[in-house]
């Protein structure tokens, strides 16, 4: 279950499952107020899942989540790219401004302020004069940019990045970094799944190793050794369909 | 024939046609947006299986009451409506797709309701039954085509915003606290209301071809939903004017003559559409801009 308590995003002996096979595993541990990390562990690790229970979108099976009483329906997400149509009807100006929805919701307008905002996200991430444009006219890249400004427009305490750089180019993925030390910058809690480790070693100081279950978290130069990587690898290719129930509690 | 007699004349002289005008104008109006939706949904062939659907409830309507314009609209209403919900309730507790679960239940009411008519009512009813008769609605069909394409039009305005968010991006609207599944759900209902109310006039079959084919060629010219749902709109008028011309001046049965103009609509549009139309895709453009 999810509950309230007074740090930003804790994770207490959490257990997310499917079809009763674990794929985030007695997980312990706590994302500290205005904290940069990066998720890192092999394919089916369990990353995107340990990301979709934080925002609330899977229950966990055991274990539970502590989130600060003030995050609910705050959490900024950042999916993976796949998950959205880019042929979809709409302008590049529309979708960001979907940033605002905590303010606008269902029916209110956008005035001359919050308007101009969403041209200020544009510019930040490099796509000013595009507003008009239709999503389905923009690169794998410039999508992503969009993505972003959306994100910041949100304006969210705790964002959550779902492999933000994949098929982006290097150049982008520099611009999107730069956004991301912003954010940190100004004390915001960011928590990404990325698998180009040096880029990790070189923009995130603190780590989450994943592979179901727990493999290293904690500084990203301690958690990025060659022995807790092997481990990782080992760990996330156990499968077994006919494994005994676990018994482990807390 | 000067252009008067064959324009405007039918409807001048003719109450039954004028009532067939304001008909379809009423479907264009509320079908037609409805059918842009479900094709941004990916529900394109859903309108078809629901229409399907109406036919057990409609049947069983016209067997208890005769030819009752209420007794058949609820009938079809909550039979199309239990076969959504029964759909909706298998895809969320099971692994089932949606349109597979929908593909089972709209056989299913379909057999029923050919089963219904064909062993109580004679092959006449049948055909009244799938293919409408628009040249002869009555005040209260009119009544109610007009009162659910306004019903249509204002509950759209009310949940625009997430209707379109949850198509294009589900995950988002929910973790805005947005209500997608209400909205959803809200949005099956409008779909059931419009072809019962199209079914009218143009039957099971052909409500479907006023709420889909306007909506698959609005795509070639419109890019955004809300123009997506004017230019759907607009097709179905014309199409719905041109078809009950045709079927007046060649005596053809209006449903299919309106939906074929439907259709031609979208072969046309299809050709020569602004927005990726075939032919301004085989032309070759080599006027460029510089960046």
């Amino acid at each position: 279950m999810t509950v309230t308590c007074s740090t930003r995003i804790a994770l207490h002996n959490l257990t997310v499952a499917y079809r009763g096979h674990p794929a985030v595993h007695h997980l312990t541990g706590e994302f500290a107020p205005g904290s940069l990390t990066a998720v890192v562990g092999p394919n089916g690790a369990g990353k995107t899942t340990l990301l979709a229970a934080i925002m609330g979108n899977l229950r966990p099976a055991q274990g539970e989540i502590c989130l600060d009483a003030g995050l609910r329906g705050r959490i900024a997400w950042l999916p993976q790219q796949a998950t959205i149509d880019r042929s979809f009807p709409i302008k590049v100006f529309d979708l960001v401004a979907l940033g605002h929805w905590a303010a606008a919701g269902n029916f209110g307008s956008l005035n001359a302020a919050q308007r101009d905002q969403v041209q200020h996200a544009l510019h930040a991430v490099g796509l000013g004069g595009f507003e008009r444009r239709s999503i389905g006219e923009l690169s794998a890249g410039q999508f992503q940019r969009v993505l972003f400004a959306r994100v910041l427009l949100q304006d969210s305490p705790v964002i959550l990045l779902d492999e933000p750089f994949n098929a982006i180019d290097s150049r982008t993925t520099n611009d999107l970094l730069a956004i991301i030390a912003r954010w940190h910058a100004e004390a915001r809690t960011v928590i990404a799944v990325l698998h180009d480790l040096e880029q990790v070693r070189a923009h995130f100081d603190r780590s989450l190793l994943l592979a179901r279950s727990c493999v290293a978290w904690g500084p990203t130069a301690e958690v990025l050794h060659a022995e807790n990587l092997f481990r990782a690898r080992q760990m996330a290719e156990s499968w077994d369909d006919d494994a005994p129930l676990c018994r482990k509690s807390a | 024939m000067t252009l008067n007699e064959l324009l405007v004349q039918p409807f001048a002289d003719y109450g039954f046609m004028r009532r067939a005008l304001v008909a379809t104008l009423a479907i264009s109006l509320g079908s037609a947006p409805v059918g842009v939706l479900l094709v941004l949904r990916r529900m394109s062939l859903v309108g078809d299986a629901m229409a399907h659907a109406l036919l057990p409830g409609a049947a069983l309507g016209f067997l208890s009451a005769g030819f009752s314009l209420a007794a058949m609209s609820l009938g079809g209403f909550a039979a199309a409506l239990g076969v959504a919900l029964a759909a909706g309730f298998v895809t969320r507790a099971t692994a089932q797709r949606e349109d597979a679960s929908f593909a089972a239940f709209y056989l299913i009411a379909l057999a029923l309701g050919v089963l219904l008519v064909s062993t109580h009512g004679n092959s006449v009813d049948l055909m009244h039954v799938l293919f409408g008769t628009v040249l002869a609605v009555d005040d209260a069909a009119l009544f109610l085509m007009a009162g659910v394409a306004s019903l249509t039009l204002f509950a759209l305005a009310v949940v625009y915003r997430p209707l379109v968010v949850e198509c294009l991006d589900p995950a988002f609207l929910r973790n805005a606290g947005g209500r997608g599944p209400l909205v959803h759900a809200l949005f099956l209902v409008l779909v059931v209301a419009n072809l019962v109310a199209g079914f009218q006039a143009l039957g099971t079959l052909m409500a479907v071809g006023l709420m889909m084919l306007p909506a698959t060629a609005a795509r070639f010219w419109a890019d955004e939903v809300w123009s997506l749902a004017l230019a759907a709109s607009l097709i179905a008028l014309v199409s719905g004017f041109v078809g009950l011309l045709l079927s007046f001046h060649a005596q053809w049965p209006s449903g299919p003559a309106i939906v074929l103009v439907a259709g031609l609509m979208y072969m046309l549009s299809l050709a020569v559409g602004t927005r990726e139309g075939l032919i301004w895709q085989s032309l070759r453009h080599p006027r460029h801009r510089s960046a």
